[in-house]
């Protein structure tokens, strides 16, 4: 083939890029492959949601009243921000189970009502929302933060209570604040979930892996599925800049840097941003 | 130009009754923000349909006090009640323990309170500010709750600003919706903090005038303001604070012509 040889032709060492092989796994993706998608999109979706609410718990728990509650949020994060996230997956699926005696937390099939999993799923899904949880519990806690206290106050002088305040009146306005890091944790979410590989969870990342075994075509194969990555994330980008034009809109604010700006990173960063 | 109404509480069905003929009796109030004691020992009472206003130098207590009234800030000692109520705490055996939560929130529906920088709900309209608290907390049904707020805000002159988030409106215009939520709760007190110290001058008129007229109307307020043309007019009694305590109290005519304390009258000398 033509294009094989344009490599070769490179000294003595001989490159081989199966031109073919990459296309058929790119543009005619196996089932297996398919699968590995929906189980990435899934997991990164699922996992961000809990995280988000776990966050959201977490970050009012760390400004209760009660020491003993705001110590719990602390340790938490602490704990989870602080060791490595393969550390807890591990912790989490081979962990747990051995820790209550033995008993199955992860079987091969979990069926949570009317859906079916496999149990590494879960764990893994467990563990990258409770480690989701903590990045976000900061996140939430700068939003919170960042509402002016006079909105609580006049909440309350109209006989609002707690909870009531919080859903109806905080939280809204922390959300402007919340959603752009909430994005940039979605787009981590959707890579770090090929960290489940390695509890032998079939997502996108352990499909390449298995299609290099079978055909030691590794470069084909892993920079076919870094292109799946690239279009996820890349989709993602488009979305989350739609929805921050139209919170900005609806603040009056500066226009949010549009798609290329914010992928080739010239947009300015965010304060309040948790890097990983 | 804006139009107030001359029966703006007959948006929310007249003059909201009170148990008691004292709204609000606070007897011997102390309050400490760490070492530093801000109230030390205010007795005040405030009977139905009376408008006290509170003068007093920068720092001496004034927003302190009436946030005491509706619990925004705890007392070490003392106690205030409101239609009668203890207001923050209960008695048990003969000791004041703070009350809870829920408990407080309810106690709050009764006083509406005005603040110096609105505090309007920025991601809601006006009429999403005014209906907020009557549907959420008193369980008001939408459409009667937004038949009053209308009606509320009609009366305030800003019937045409219904649909307006408060970024869309200037200083005076937030603080007639802010009075407007505030009433919306019914309440039997209200509550302002210097009210329009933070709007330009061409805009403090409008306040003082709805202010004026709730007055007229009947509502029993405490004011917290330095605008003494307000209360000259409108107050039945002014309260001269200093140093955390009540120096002298009388009608406005006393305080015009002939303010007994020295602290009062260098005061005087220099607002008006
Ligand atoms: N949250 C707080 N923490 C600590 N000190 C406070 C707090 N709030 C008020 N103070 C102090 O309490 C004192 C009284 O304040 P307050 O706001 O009641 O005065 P004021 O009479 O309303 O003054 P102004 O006319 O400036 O509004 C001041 O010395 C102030 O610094
Ligand atoms: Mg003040």
């Amino acid at each position: 083939m033509p294009f094989d040889m344009v490599f070769a032709a490179n000294g003595g060492a001989s490159l081989t890029f199966d031109l073919d092989f990459f296309l058929r796994f790119v543009f005619q993706p196996s089932p297996a492959l398919l699968s590995g998608l929906a189980i990435t999109i899934y997991v990164a979706v699922f996992a961000q949601l809990a995280g988000t609410i776990l966050g959201t718990l977490s970050a009012l728990a760390g400004m209760s009243r009660l020491r003993l509650v705001r110590a719990i949020s602390g340790i938490y994060v602490w704990f989870f921000r602080g060791t490595p996230l393969l550390v807890q997956m591990f912790l989490v699926y081979f962990g747990t189970p051995y820790l209550l005696g033995g008993l199955d937390l992860f079987p091969r099939d979990v069926n949570i009502g009317f859906i079916n999993l496999r149990g590494a799923i879960l764990a893994g899904l467990v563990a990258l929302s409770i480690n989701e949880g903590a990045y976000m519990s900061e996140i939430v806690r700068a939003g919170i933060l960042s509402v002016d206290l006079g909105q609580t106050e006049a909440a309350k002088s109209l006989g609002m209570t707690y909870g009531l305040t919080m859903r109806r009146i905080v939280l809204p306005q922390a959300l402007r604040v919340i959603i752009p890091p909430l994005g940039n944790e979605f787009n981590n979410m959707l890579k770090t979930t090929s960290l489940m590989s390695i509890i032998a969870v079939e997502e996108l990342f352990r499909v390449a892996q298995a299609a290099n075994s079978a055909t030691f075509k590794a470069f084909e194969a892993y920079f076919g599925v870094a292109l799946y990555y690239l279009a996820l994330t890349t989709i993602w980008s488009a979305v989350q800049g739609r929805i921050e034009r139209r919170l900005g809109a609806s603040a009056g604010r500066e226009r949010q840097p549009g798609l290329w700006a914010r992928m080739l990173g010239l947009s300015r960063s965010r304060d309040g941003q948790v890097g990983r | 130009m804006t139009t107030i109404a001359n029966d703006i509480l007959a948006a929310i069905g007249g003059v909201p009754q009170t148990a008691s003929d004292v709204v609000v009796e606070a007897i011997d109030v102390r309050k400490s923000f760490g070492r530093l004691q801000v109230l030390k020992g205010v007795s005040l009472t405030v009977g139905r349909a009376e408008v006290v206003v509170m003068i007093g130098a920068s720092g001496s207590g004034k927003t302190t006090f009436i946030r005491c009234i509706n619990h925004l800030e705890k007392i070490q000692a003392g106690r205030i009640s409101v239609n009668g109520h203890l207001i923050g705490y209960r008695e048990a055996n003969g000791r004041l323990i703070e009350d809870r939560e829920p408990n407080i929130a309810r106690q709050r529906r009764e006083i509406g309170m005005v603040f110096q920088r609105f505090n309007l709900f920025p991601h809601l309209t006006a009429l999403g500010n005014v209906i907020e608290a009557p549907i959420r907390v008193r369980g008001v049904p939408e459409r009667e709750a937004i038949e009053t707020g209308r009606a509320l805000l009609a009366r305030v002159g800003l019937s045409a600003k219904e649909e307006a988030y408060p970024a869309q409106l200037s200083g005076g215009q937030q603080q007639r919706v802010a009075i407007a939520r505030a009433l919306a709760m019914k309440p039997a007190l209200m509550l302002f903090d210097e009210p329009t110290s933070a709007l330009d001058p061409e805009m403090i008129g409008e306040v003082l005038e709805v202010m004026q007229e709730l007055a007229r109307e009947g509502m029993t307020m405490i004011v917290v303001t330095h605008e003494m043309g307000f209360a000259r007019e409108v107050a039945d009694r002014v309260v001269m604070m200093d140093e955390g305590v009540i120096i002298e109290e009388g009608t406005p005519e006393h305080f015009f012509t002939a303010p007994e304390q020295e602290r009062t009258k260098a005061f005087l000398s220099k607002i008006l």
